[in-house]
């Protein structure tokens, strides 16, 4: 592949200022309703053909990382929510797994099974927002107002479940943060049941629009070679042909024991990331059913760690034993401490894969969290896709990397 | 839409000017299309299907702020996006309005910390603040129904536009709700 230089938008700009190129240099966004959020993008533009783009990030630098660092381990979960926004069950997970691999700590069955489910649900809900809002970016206005209708009914088992709509915080070390209510699986059992048909109708709207095909076909072509090189994860590496999946790859939580594949693309185009992502849809929807049917198999009751040193004892416990009233002081006030040490642990987020690093120093708050953040490494490979394309597939292209700038830029 | 029956056979009706021109001004306010962070998601899911917030005359979101009347900053408010938020807001045209949507528009929510403006009214006049991190849909079109009553008050060449009266509202859960 041809060597990737980013440049910085001061270098793009002054060849232009100065007079030395016919090129016009154009600023798109922070402020741009096609950017998905505050991405800036310098684009060099030789009429409407796009010779570089320069993305500006860090508008929505949150310090999340760093605010980390003073809370205990317990409470940074409610940040990890505000990440990625779109997936805030994929960010618990990530963080809860490293978090729970310090500690060597169980975790019940059904809390296992509960988090598959939620988290495919979860990556059903962001694929419906990338796919109504990419939709929308090129002109097709209805497949929004569908696809929101679906999401609200995935926003309503999350409210269900935890009491919030989107930042449910509903992980937590060693398990989940309550047992799933009793009305939980005919709720998601209504859902999957005519969720499938529902794929159909978006596919009826997109798939062989010839409008669609001719703004997705072929454009923003990236190889597998260049999508490894650059670091892309997710359906944007998968839409190439490689099937790179961490559920499958280093499966965590029980994922080997589900039945389901992995969609790939060919081309690599815009086109093949919007059909991966259609049938990661169907394939999200089968892993729930099978998470579905062994939940109802389980008793209920067993949604947390034993391990009161880690989860804090359940209410009715702390009227009666004064060792459980302890527990949960010493939790809420001091924390847990885990060993010395460090622990990574990835998942497959809807984005891609999302890493957690922490360094434990022995203290009740982490040393060190460190994200690998999906988002904004597949960002980087914007100006490689874009470059020679016109300033119109530019907007195509941010919607299908799906880029949430709120993880870019932590 | 009754104003047959209530104007009769008259064919005239009778108002003031500030009635009309602010009923006019909250049956068809323009949002700017400018979403911030998370609480972004959830405005969008106001403007979608199940809430549908074009049932109150706002489903033309304006992607300029020269057109646009209300500015809905949602989300949090970065250092480095501050005064982008300044100038999008000082291109509007007068008569607007500001609504905080959200913990940390409104007071930097759960991110004290180096990177986050604690409180867009920090750095703008706010008319309606709406808490929830992120609000429900319904709390956002409750904060817009309040900002609605607030413009009905407004005189007609009187003052300029000013932000004196501020409007808090609290999720409807909480029971929390102070209009001042």
């Amino acid at each position: 592949m041809s060597t990737l230089t980013i440049p910085s938008p001061h270098e793009l700009i002054a060849p232009a200022q100065r007079g030395e190129r016919e090129s016009m240099v154009l600023n798109m966004g922070p402020h741009h309703p096609s950017t998905h959020g505050v991405l800036r993008l310098v684009v060099d533009l030789d009429g409407e053909t796009v010779v570089d783009v320069a993305p500006d990030v860090g508008f929505l630098h949150t310090g999340i990382e760093k605010t980390m660092e003073s809370k205990t381990y317990q409470k940074a979960v409610v940040l990890t929510d505000r990440m990625d926004y779109l997936a805030p069950l994929s960010n618990n997970l990530s963080y809860v797994l490293a978090v729970e691999k310090l500690l060597e700590c169980e975790v019940p069955e059904r809390a296992q099974t509960a988090r598959v489910l939620l988290t495919e649900l979860t990556r059903i809900g962001s694929h419906l927002v990338w796919l109504g809002t990419h939709a929308l970016d090129l002109a097709a206005m209805s497949v929004f107002l569908y696809a929101f209708r679906e999401r609200e009914q995935i926003l309503d088992i999350f409210e269900l479940v935890s009491g919030a709509r989107m930042m449910t915080s509903y992980f937590r070390v060693g398990g989940l943060a309550y047992d799933l209510p009793a009305d939980f699986i005919p709720t998601v059992q209504v859902f999957l049941d005519t969720f499938g048909q529902r794929i159909d109708e978006y596919e009826d709207l997109l798939t062989n629009n010839p409008l669609w095909l001719e703004r997705t076909v072929g454009v923003g072509t990236i190889t597998a070679a260049d999508a490894i090189a650059l670091g892309l994860t997710g359906a944007n590496l998968r839409a190439t042909g490689v099937p790179y999946d961490m559920r499958k790859m280093v499966p965590y939580i029980g994922y080997e024991t589900y039945d389901f594949d992995v969609p790939v693309g060919k081309n690599g185009d815009i086109y093949d990331r919007y059909l991966v992502r259609i049938a990661e849809l169907r394939q999200s929807r089968k892993i729930a059913y099978q998470a579905l049917e062994r939940l109802q198999q389980m008793p209920s009751g067993d949604y947390v760690t034993r391990d009161r040193k880690i989860a804090p004892p359940p209410k009715h416990e702390i009227t009666h034993s004064m060792e459980s009233l302890i527990h949960h002081f010493k939790l809420w006030t001091e924390g847990f401490k885990p060993p010395v040490g460090d622990a990574y642990s990835a998942v497959e987020s809807p984005r891609g894969i999302h890493g957690t690093y922490i360094v434990s120093d022995g203290s009740p708050k982490p040393y060190r969290v460190h994200f690998r953040a999906p988002s904004f490494i597949n960002l980087q490979a914007l100006p490689h896709m874009a470059r020679g394309r016109y300033l119109a597939d530019l907007v195509a292209l941010i919607a299908s990397i799906d880029p949430v700038l709120g993880e870019v830029d932590r | 839409m009754g104003l047959e029956e209530k104007a009769g056979n008259l064919g005239f009706v009778t108002t003031t000017l500030e009635t009309v021109v602010n009923w006019g001004r909250t049956n068809a306010m323009w949002p700017l299309t400018f979403g911030l962070a998370c609480c972004a998601i959830e405005m969008m899911g106001a403007q979608a299907s199940n809430y549908d917030l074009s049932r109150f005359g706002m489903e033309i979101n304006r992607p300029s702020p020269r057109q646009a009347d209300l500015l809905i900053v949602s989300g949090r408010l970065s250092r480095k996006m501050a005064p982008v938020v300044r100038r999008l807001y000082d291109q509007m045209s007068d008569p607007k309005w500001v609504i905080a949507m959200g913990d940390c528009a409104s007071c930097g929510g759960v991110f004290n910390n180096y990177a986050i403006v604690q409180g867009v009214d920090e750095i703008i006049p706010v008319d309606v603040y709406v808490a929830g991190c992120p609000p429900r849909p319904e709390a956002l079109i409750d904060g817009i129904m309040r900002l609605h009553a607030k413009v009905m008050q407004e005189k007609i060449g009187g003052k300029p536009h000013t932000h004196d009266e501020q409007i808090v509202v609290e999720q409807k859960d909480t029971g929390l709700i102070q209009v001042t």
